[in-house]
Order: C-alpha cells, then sequence, then structure tokens
C-alpha cells in the first residue's frame, strides 16, 4: 500500500510543482500520466525514495519516508522498492545472474541463486544467466530489469516509461509482464509514462497538470 | 557477490585499462625492489668480506684495484711486489702490525682463484674445515665450499690450474696437479669461492710456466730445479720467515691487521708506505667508501627514477578511475538505487585502487625478484659472487605499504566523486 499526500518540490529557482495524492494498494496498477515538464520523473524520483521529500510524506507500506534519514532510505529502498528504469542500467562488469544477485547483496539480504534463476526463468531468461549485460537486447535487457526489480519481492513496483520506446506488440507484451509479476508479488504496481497507449488498457491513474 | 568481488571483478573489466596501469606500477615498484635487493646483497658480501682488514699492501697502481683484487677477488692485481721490498711488513715482530697474511694470485681452476696464503688467513675470516686438514704440502690445497658444491670436487681429487682467472682451457698448466686435502664451511665470505694453497706452490706452477715459455730450447734445468727443492723442502712451514728466506721471490699482496687501529703511527703507517716505499698501502674502509660513494650517485638516480615511475603510476590508476566515473555514472547511481549507501561507493572505489596498485605491486616483485634471480647467474659466473632472487627484504614490507598508500591516495579523489554520485540528478539526465 502506498499513498502520498501533500506532495509538493521545487527545484532551486524554479516554481513549486505540487502533486495531487496518490493512493495505490497491493497487486493495484496505477498509472501516473502527464505530458513533459509537468514533474513526472521528480515525483517518480520522490516516489522511490532517491530525491529528499521537501513539503508532504510518502508511506510504503506503513513506513513514511519523511521520518527517514538518508541511510534509511537507501536501505528502505533496496529492500522494499523496486524500480524499472526507462534506461536500462547493469552493473557492466557482471553477468546477467550476478546483477541480479548485486540488488540481494546490496538490500542487505542473504543472496539467493535459485530465487534469480526462478525469476528469469519465469521472463523467459533463463538460458541467459551466464550471459554478459553488453550482448543482450534492448528487450531482453527490460526483462532482466525487472527481473532484477523483483529480487527483493520488493511491496512497491514503480515503473518509468517501461512501454515508451516499444511498437504495440511488445507494449501489450511488457504490460502484461510487469502486471503479472506485480501480483505474484503481491506488489502495489505504479507506472509512471506519457504512453497515451496504457490508457486504455490501465482505468486506475492519475493525470498529472502544469499548476 | 559482496563488495570485494564486485570491486575485483570491476578492475579486471577493463584489461586495458588494467594492463597499463599494472605495468607502469610494476615498473616502478620492481625498480625499487630490484635497486634494493642488488644493493642490499652487494653490501653485504663487501661488509662481510672486510674482515678487519686494516689496510692492503701491494704494488703501486690503483688502490681500489688492489683492495677489489686482494679482499674481493673480483678484479686484477696492481702487479707483484719482490719480497725483499715487503721484508718490513712480512717480519715479525713489527711494532704495529698483528697480523701480515701475503697472498699469491696467478692462477685459477675453473675459474676460482688459487691463492697462494698462509693459514692465519682462516681465522681472519672466522673459516674452519668442514672436513679434511689444511694443506702441509706443496700443491696441496683447502677449497671453499662454492668450489666444493661447483666442480663437485672431494678431499683426494686433483686437479691442474689454468693460468690467469677465467678458466681456458689453452692456459691450463700441465705439470703440476694439486690436490684437495680439505674443504671449508660455508662462512659467507670470499673464502667460500678461493682454493687456498701455500705460496710456494703458486710459485711453482708459474715458475714451471715461465721456464715452458723460456726453454724451447730445452732448458729444463729451471723444472728440474724444482723438482729438487721440492724433495728438499718437502713442507713449508707456511710462515711469514719462511717466506722471507726467498727474498728474490714475490708476492702479489698483503693483508695487514692493526694491533691498535686508533695507534696514532698506525694511522699513519700506510701513509709512509705510499710516500717513502714503491709499495702502495690501501685502506678497504676508505676505499670503499669511496666505491660506495661513487655508485650512490647511481642508485640514487635510480631510485628517483623509480619514485618518478611510481607516482606516474599512481597518477594513470588516478586517471583510469576518474574516467571510469563518468563512464559509470549510472551504474555508480544504480548500485546506490539498490540500497547501497554512499560510503559503500565510497569503499567500492577504494577497493578498486587498491586492486590495481595490488596486481602492480605482485607483478613488480615477481620482475625485481625473477631479474636478480636471472641475473645472478650472470654474476656467478662473471665474479663468483652468489646473488639470489628469493630473498625478502624487511624494506620490502615498507614497498607493499607504500603501494598501497599510492593506491589508497590515487583512488581518493574518484572515491570522494563516487560517493557524491546524486541519484536523482544522474539518472534525471537519461
Amino acid at each position: 500500500m502506498v499513498t502520498t499526500s501533500q506532495l509538493s518540490f521545487s527545484y532551486p529557482g524554479r516554481a513549486k510543482i505540487s502533486f495531487p495524492d496518490i493512493s495505490c494498494s497491493e497487486k493495484e496498477i496505477l498509472l501516473v500520466l502527464g505530458t513533459s515538464g509537468v514533474g513526472k520523473t521528480t515525483l517518480l524520483h520522490l516516489m522511490g525514495g532517491l530525491l529528499s521529500l521537501q513539503e508532504g510524506d510518502i508511506s510504503i507500506k506503513g513506513q513514511r519516508l519523511a521520518a527517514m534519514s538518508a541511510a534509511d532510505r537507501d536501505r528502505f529502498r533496496g529492500r522494499h522498492i523496486g524500480i524499472v528504469f526507462q534506461q536500462h542500467h547493469f552493473v557492466e562488469s557482471l553477468n546477467v545472474l550476478e546483477n541480479c544477485l548485486l540488488a540481494q547483496k546490496l538490500a542487505g539480504f542473504a543472496p539467493d541463486k535459485s530465487k534469480a534463476i526462478e525469476l528469469l526463468d519465469r521472463l523467459n531468461m533463463s538460458t541467459l544467466g551466464n550471459a554478459q549485460i553488453k550482448n543482450l537486447s534492448q528487450g531482453e535487457k527490460q526483462r532482466v530489469a525487472i527481473a532484477r526489480a523483483l529480487m527483493n519481492t520488493p511491496a512497491f513496483i514503480l515503473a518509468d516509461e517501461p512501454t515508451s520506446a516499444l511498437d504495440d506488440q511488445n507494449c501489450h507484451e511488457v504490460l502484461h509482464l510487469l502486471q503479472e509479476q506485480a501480483a505474484r508479488a503481491n506488489a502495489a504496481l505504479v507506472i509512471v509514462t506519457h504512453d497515451n497507449r496504457l490508457k486504455e488498457i490501465i482505468a486506475n491513474r492519475v493525470t498529472l497538470e502544469k499548476s | 557477490m559482496n563488495l570485494v568481488t564486485l570491486a575485483w571483478k570491476n578492475s579486471v573489466n577493463r584489461p586495458l585499462n588494467l594492463l597499463m596501469s599494472i605495468i607502469l606500477f610494476a615498473l616502478g615498484v620492481g625498480l625499487i625492489s630490484f635497486l634494493l635487493l642488488v644493493n642490499q646483497q652487494l653490501k653485504d658480501k663487501f661488509d662481510r668480506n672486510l674482515a678487519e682488514i686494516d689496510l692492503v699492501v701491494g704494488a703501486k697502481g690503483s688502490p681500489l684495484q688492489l683492495i677489489l683484487c686482494s679482499m674481493y677477488h673480483i678484479d686484477n692485481p696492481t702487479g707483484n711486489i719482490p719480497i725483499e721490498k715487503a721484508r718490513p711488513i712480512l717480519r715479525e715482530g713489527h711494532p704495529l702490525i698483528k697480523t701480515a697474511i701475503p697472498l699469491s694470485l696467478g692462477d685459477n681452476y675453473k675459474s676460482f682463484r688459487i691463492i697462494g696464503t698462509n693459514h692465519n688467513i682462516l681465522p681472519l675470516y672466522d673459516a674452519s674445515l668442514a672436513e679434511g686438514n689444511l694443506w702441509q704440502k706443496d700443491l696441496d690445497v683447502v677449497i671453499g665450499q662454492s668450489v666444493a658444491r661447483e666442480t663437485g670436487m672431494k678431499i683426494g681429487s686433483t686437479f691442474h690450474s689454468s693460468h690467469g682467472f677465467a678458466d681456458d682451457e689453452d692456459l691450463a698448466h700441465d705439470h703440476a696437479s694439486f690436490r684437495v686435502t680439505g674443504v671449508l664451511l660455508e662462512s659467507g665470505t670470499v673464502l667460500d669461492q678461493l682454493i687456498l694453497t701455500n705460496t710456494a706452490s703458486v710459485w711453482m706452477v708459474h715458475d714451471h710456466q715461465e721456464a715452458m715459455a723460456d726453454s724451447t730450447q730445452g732448458s729444463h734445468a729451471v723444472h728440474g730445479h724444482h723438482v729438487g727443492s721440492e724433495k728438499d723442502h718437502p713442507a713449508h712451514d707456511n710462515s711469514n720467515a719462511d717466506l722471507l728466506s726467498h727474498p728474490d721471490k714475490e708476492i702479489t699482496s698483503i693483508l695487514v691487521q692493526y694491533k691498535s687501529r686508533t695507534n696514532f703511527q698506525a694511522l699513519n703507517f700506510g701513509r709512509n708506505i705510499n710516500e717513502n716505499t714503491d709499495l702502495q698501502a690501501a685502506s678497504p674502509a676508505i676505499e670503499m667508501n669511496r666505491l660506495y660513494s661513487m655508485l650512490g650517485i647511481g642508485t640514487d638516480a635510480l631510485y628517483s627514477l623509480a619514485l618518478l615511475i611510481a607516482f606516474v603510476s599512481a597518477l594513470s590508476i588516478f586517471i583510469s578511475l576518474y574516467k571510469s566515473m563518468k563512464e559509470r555514472k549510472y551504474e555508480l547511481a544504480l548500485i546506490r538505487v539498490m540500497g547501497a549507501g554512499r560510503s559503500t561507493l565510497f569503499s567500492l572505489i577504494i577497493l578498486e585502487g587498491l586492486f590495481l596498485s595490488f596486481m602492480g605491486w605482485v607483478a613488480g616483485l615477481i620482475i625485481s625478484h625473477g631479474a636478480m634471480q636471472w641475473l645472478s647467474v650472470y654474476l656467478l659466473e662473471d665474479f663468483r659472487y652468489r646473488f639470489t632472487g628469493w630473498l625478502w627484504l624487511p624494506e620490502e614490507t615498507w614497498i607493499f605499504l607504500f603501494s598501497l598508500a599510492l593506491g589508497l591516495l590515487a583512488a581518493l579523489i574518484p572515491a570522494i566523486q563516487a560517493a557524491r554520485t546524486d541519484i536523482h540528478t544522474t539518472l534525471a539526465e537519461k
């Protein structure tokens, strides 16, 4: 269960951006829509605990982000929030499996190889565990990114523009994948996007507007 | 998958950068360590062979050459001196001199020098017999431990010497055959690589050779005379008095120990010889210090060069890491997204710097010790001095710490930069 209340943020020398309150329960999908420049990335980073809160609060799994120190927030993010970025960044020196295990290690969990293999298997990536990241296609990278986000069974999955670069068929596939995995992990799924195609599929949505 | 393995994998992920850093680092570290190895072993050998010898008296020439030849047995003699001229030094009861040991050089066996001398040379170097007896008769020899090991000679072995100091079959003396009567314990001094006999034996093989050279017309008189004299004097008593009974003969040099080093007259003794006689007196302490200071300029320059290379290599590690910070900024941000704190990123980069310097250190050590070992073969052939690469000097622990410190220093700024990674701005850039 993820809720935001009274969130607003301002960059130095820029107008304050106020965000509508958002709520997303377990196994639920919420679409956060908006055109460029309305603060989608800012909201995503605030909700992901990547950016310090200025005003308002975010509650994830009953824990308030505003009450956490920076170090606490790092740890909390690693353990409870899975983020799938639009650009797929990996540790290049590690292979697919090791990248997944790194997520557990950095969150302070014991690496569980069988879980990583099971996740990759579920995403039809079972043969690529030992592959180098640089040899993967974009679609494969996205799947690994999803697998990695799920490694710690997060309560909250945040996806940043997961479909905007994809054609219609792949768009549906990825969306389905995210939906399915979030449901299996009992996680709340928030997708931040400007991809209007998703509007037709997901009813539960919030649209950000210029304030 | 812990931080150390991650740092390791990151280090080896860019092989060219890695190679460049390691090679530079290894050159710096290797050169320093190699210089230490050579210097230490050379100084050690020189010091052991000082043997509390206060003065070396020989023919006029280079004093350093006289010392190197008579004490270290690595240079040629400055010439020979007639016993008559050396009488004041060799006679018993000199007020200043405790011991005066005559040396006669001129022959070798498989490039081990044969030295005609007396039994007093053993206590001078704290040497003692491993087996057998000291030389008693002409052509009896006692061999050093290295000689025994490398020629395989044992008590009772006989051999023919060759003229000069380099092993040369053509210069072999055919007639006189030396016989081994004793083998010395390893003393770590120059005696290990010498063949010791009495002075008369050296004369014998040499007079014989001169006689052969002169006697194309069949003048075998000298030869005959010598065989005769051997019969007349079956055992030279090895004393200096015995030498003095052959005033027309020559020796190469005399090792002198004073009764008291601080005696005022002793201090002037060498100068008197140099100014008032045809002989030359050289002080080992002064000459060796002169040699060290001459070598010192060269080694100092090499040390400076090595230090410079070490710092350049640290700079190369720094640049390599610093560049990779830019290439890896998303990666670093991602590591933070996955729950790592700033200190984790800091440690990661520091570890990478340490890995690079550690690998450079290992490579440097292999280079220096390997080179020393490789070179020791040639040093043994040329100088009969035994060097080894399989030696760990206490200073090398400092080199290790110095290497890690350099790695740490090189990684510090990139590590701070990594710790400052702002996830939001990095990821918002896209």
